[in-house]
């Protein structure tokens, strides 16, 4: 028996969730078409529209249903650009702090590369936080060149929340449109689009007990869009290719109990999250714990630490084989380690940065978990130590 | 036994994985990312080719079952294999990065770091045998001559090669290898052979040395010592190369020329014919011994490339750092750089680096 403590890489499904999608697909229907299957599936979709929006204060029709996470956050960043581009050239820089998810960095830096696009990284502190008067200045440096910034609710791989309504309110001042990456908060923390003020938010079915593949961008109404994907002009013609029902009914029904449940599960979390930070921290007192010390300002779930003198492929592969199933930050899918540019941000040198290990919990998350890496990290640690050093020689 | 499979995405080494469990050990196949990542920057690919054999070599851990992960020793493998090959080429020399990969990466960084995590041994997919004989672990031959790299793992101690296995030493043939690999549902079976040098990407080692060391033009002379063409610089020849020469002058026979020696001091690369390259005394550094150190006067078998013939050859001088070895017949190009391995029978002795090889006596 396992236990899998990387929720933030992805969740498991909720049963309710598995019983909509078999439903759903099981069932014939385009939402697209016209007759009457057609309708039905259309229906579906509408409806599953409904309850993301209502899960997260947004209005329907500015709910554009994705293929995840990453799709969203590319025409978040290439839509909003482009669009804002087109409307005004001065508009070049995308700022972005330097900690977001490469869904985010990539098309940046793909603007910049391609489209003479400039990418400003905003710094943050030790803690991960953006460092607010470093948006000030690069906007106020020139605002009429800014095409969007990009922060995200609450980063995935040291858990810290992002101050997103100040973020919002420097850039208002110049009309300058906020997306944000809300991946990881939705379901974790309290998160209301309409609220927020951010002109885009990504969210993604699998992080909140959805599948994986189902995903949205919600745009506030009125924001001018170029679509990233062409063709037969579905979502407002803003994300062309048939709709999913199957898996807009899974993320429509997902966010809804996610959401509804949100307040408890945070609190049961952070509960679950003081046990393993302790246990840890009991079996290696020299573990560093990353983030923000301060509970309202990062995820209730996730613990993020660094081992000094590991390797975290060799704590993760050790932990592995131990049934302890985590992360050594965000997975990439080659599979192929790459230094974390969070952690660099963050001001970690290269050899602490490399003995990072991410915890995170979720809905199915006991204290028998915490109890299992509780029980296996002290040897862990030890053993990759002598592997530490072997590798030192 | 606990068993480390070093997988590269190559046909080889997930075949000697897939024995390496048949055998009953409980294997865990680790990919080396060698290959400095590229910086992600946008659309742009990471590492294409790191992340194409990984993706290979841990399709073939799934089809076998077994535990796969990815380590990064990039950084060792720039300092101990990449810079090394430069710097021994800025210096005139010829270096073997397959030798020194094995002796400073898998057979040293992984392997220190298998045994630290609580593995037992290291299996690759090199064609040599591991015999254990009274005197303890024995570097031999592989079945398949034409396959055999003992050669390169000729820099073992006993030590190293006590952890160390090779499922397929007893393969009969490459072609058997593929046919077994298709036969485990392998989908990398009939992937092409690796290229030479791993971190040349597209073969061209002189542009890609070029382009690390900087142009220094100089004189190509003759063996009289006359100006006969011209270089951008003497570090990057190879003793016993022929292409690539910008030469002015013919030579008086009309015959092709080699380099028949590289001076990085004086920037002069000399030239000769294929006859001025034989030599028949090999004077060798930093021996490894994979068992006792022959004694002098022994008669041995002396290889001096990764795919070289066998040469019959006597030991002349033996001690700590120092090895001299006489060949009963000349050898062609035999450059400063290079290992010469020592065989007793398909035994490997030994191996040291060449410093200098000279002609002793105008026997031949």
């Amino acid at each position: 028996m396992s236990a899998y403590l990387d929720h933030a890489a992805t969740t498991p499904v909720r049963p309710e969730v598995v019983a909509v999608m078999a439903e759903e697909l099981s069932r014939v229907g385009n939402p697209s078409s016209l007759h009457t299957a057609g309708r039905a599936a259309r229906r579906v979709v509408e409806e599953a529209r409904e309850q993301v929006a209502g899960a997260l204060g947004a209005r329907p029709g500015e709910v554009v249903l994705t293929g995840g996470g990453t799709e969203a956050d590319n025409l978040a960043v290439k839509g909003l650009y482009w669009a804002r581009a087109a409307a005004d050239p001065r508009r070049r820089r995308v700022l972005v702090s330097s900690v977001e998810h490469h869904g985010v960095l990539d098309p940046a830096e793909w603007l910049a590369a391609e489209q003479s696009a400039e990418v400003v990284h905003l710094p943050v502190d030790a803690a991960g936080l953006l460092d607010l008067d470093a948006l000030r200045e690069a906007i106020e440096a020139d605002p009429a060149s800014v095409a969007l910034v990009s922060v995200m609710w609450a980063n995935n791989e040291v858990g810290t929340v992002q101050p997103v309504a100040e973020v919002v309110a420097l850039a208002a001042q110049h009309g300058i449109p906020v997306h944000t990456d809300a991946v990881q908060a939705v379901g974790a923390l309290p998160v209301d689009f309409d609220a927020s003020g951010v002109a885009a938010l990504t969210l993604t079915g699998h992080k909140l007990g959805g599948p994986i593949g189902a995903g949205a961008l919600l745009v506030r109404r009125g924001t001018p869009l170029v679509p990233v994907l062409h063709g037969g002009g579905q979502e407002g013609g803003v994300r062309s290719g048939s709709v999913s029902a199957a898996g807009a009914r899974a993320l429509g029904v997902a966010a809804e109990l996610a959401v509804a449940a949100q307040p408890a599960h945070a609190a049961r979390l952070a509960e679950l999250r003081e046990r393993l930070r302790a246990a840890v921290l009991d079996a290696v007192p020299d573990a560093v714990v990353h983030g923000s010390p301060d509970a309202d300002r990062r995820l209730p779930g996730l613990l993020h630490v660094t081992v000094p003198g590991c390797e975290g492929d060799s704590l993760l592969y050790l932990l592995d084989a131990r049934g302890v199933e985590c992360s050594t930050g965000s997975a990439c899918t080659a599979g192929v380690p790459q230094s974390s540019h969070v952690l660099r941000a963050m001001g970690l040198d290269d050899a602490t940065a490399r003995g990072a290990l991410r915890f995170s919990l979720g809905r199915t998350s006991t204290a028998a978990d915490v109890d299992a890496v509780a029980a296996a990290i002290g040897p862990v640690v030890e053993r990759a130590r002598t592997a530490g050093l072997a590798l030192l020689a | 036994m606990r068993v480390l499979a070093a997988m590269s995405g190559g046909v080889d080494s997930a075949v000697a994985a897939a024995r390496a469990v048949d055998a009953g050990h409980d294997v865990v196949g680790v990919h080396l990312a060698l290959a400095k990542g590229a910086p992600t920057s946008g659309g742009r690919s990471r590492g294409c080719c790191t992340a194409d054999d990984a993706r290979d070599a841990r399709r073939a851990a799934d089809v076998l079952g077994v535990p796969f992960y990815v380590w990064d020793l990039s950084e060792r493998f720039a300092a101990a294999v990449v810079d090394d090959f430069v710097a021994e080429y800025a210096a005139g020399r010829t270096p073997n990065p397959c030798v020194r990969c094995n002796q400073e990466i898998k057979f040293a960084a992984l392997a220190d770091r298998a045994l630290a995590l609580g593995f037992d041994a290291v299996a690759t997919g090199h064609y040599a045998r591991r015999v254990d004989g009274p005197g303890g672990p024995e570097l031999h031959r592989a079945a398949d001559a034409a396959k055999d790299q003992s050669y390169v793992l000729a820099v073992l101690t006993p030590q190293r090669l006590a952890t160390a296995l090779f499922p397929l030493g007893d393969a009969a043939r490459k072609d058997d290898v593929r046919a077994e690999a298709a036969a485990r549902g392998l989908a990398l079976a009939d992937k092409p052979d690796s290229a030479d040098i791993c971190f040349v990407p597209d073969g061209d080692t002189r542009a890609w040395l070029g382009a690390r060391i900087p142009a220094r033009p100089g004189a190509v002379l003759d063996a009289a010592g006359q100006v006969v063409g011209t270089h951008d610089g003497a570090a990057g020849h190879t003793i016993g190369q022929r292409r690539g020469l910008r030469l002015g002058v013919p030579a008086a026979d009309g015959r092709p020329r080699y380099v028949l020696d590289v001076s990085v001091a004086d920037n002069t690369v000399t030239v000769g014919s294929a006859g001025d390259l034989a030599v028949d005394r090999v004077e060798a550094e930093r021996a490894t011994w994979c068992g006792p150190a022959p004694a002098p006067g022994a008669r041995l078998g002396a290889q001096l490339r990764a795919h070289g013939a066998e040469l019959a050859a006597t030991v002349e001088q033996v001690d700590a750092d120092r090895l001299v070895v006489a060949l009963a017949e000349p050898a062609r190009g035999v450059a400063p750089g290079q290992l010469v391995a020592l065989y007793d029978g398909t035994r490997v002795v030994g191996s040291a680096t060449v410093r200098a090889a000279s002609r002793t006596a105008v026997s031949a």
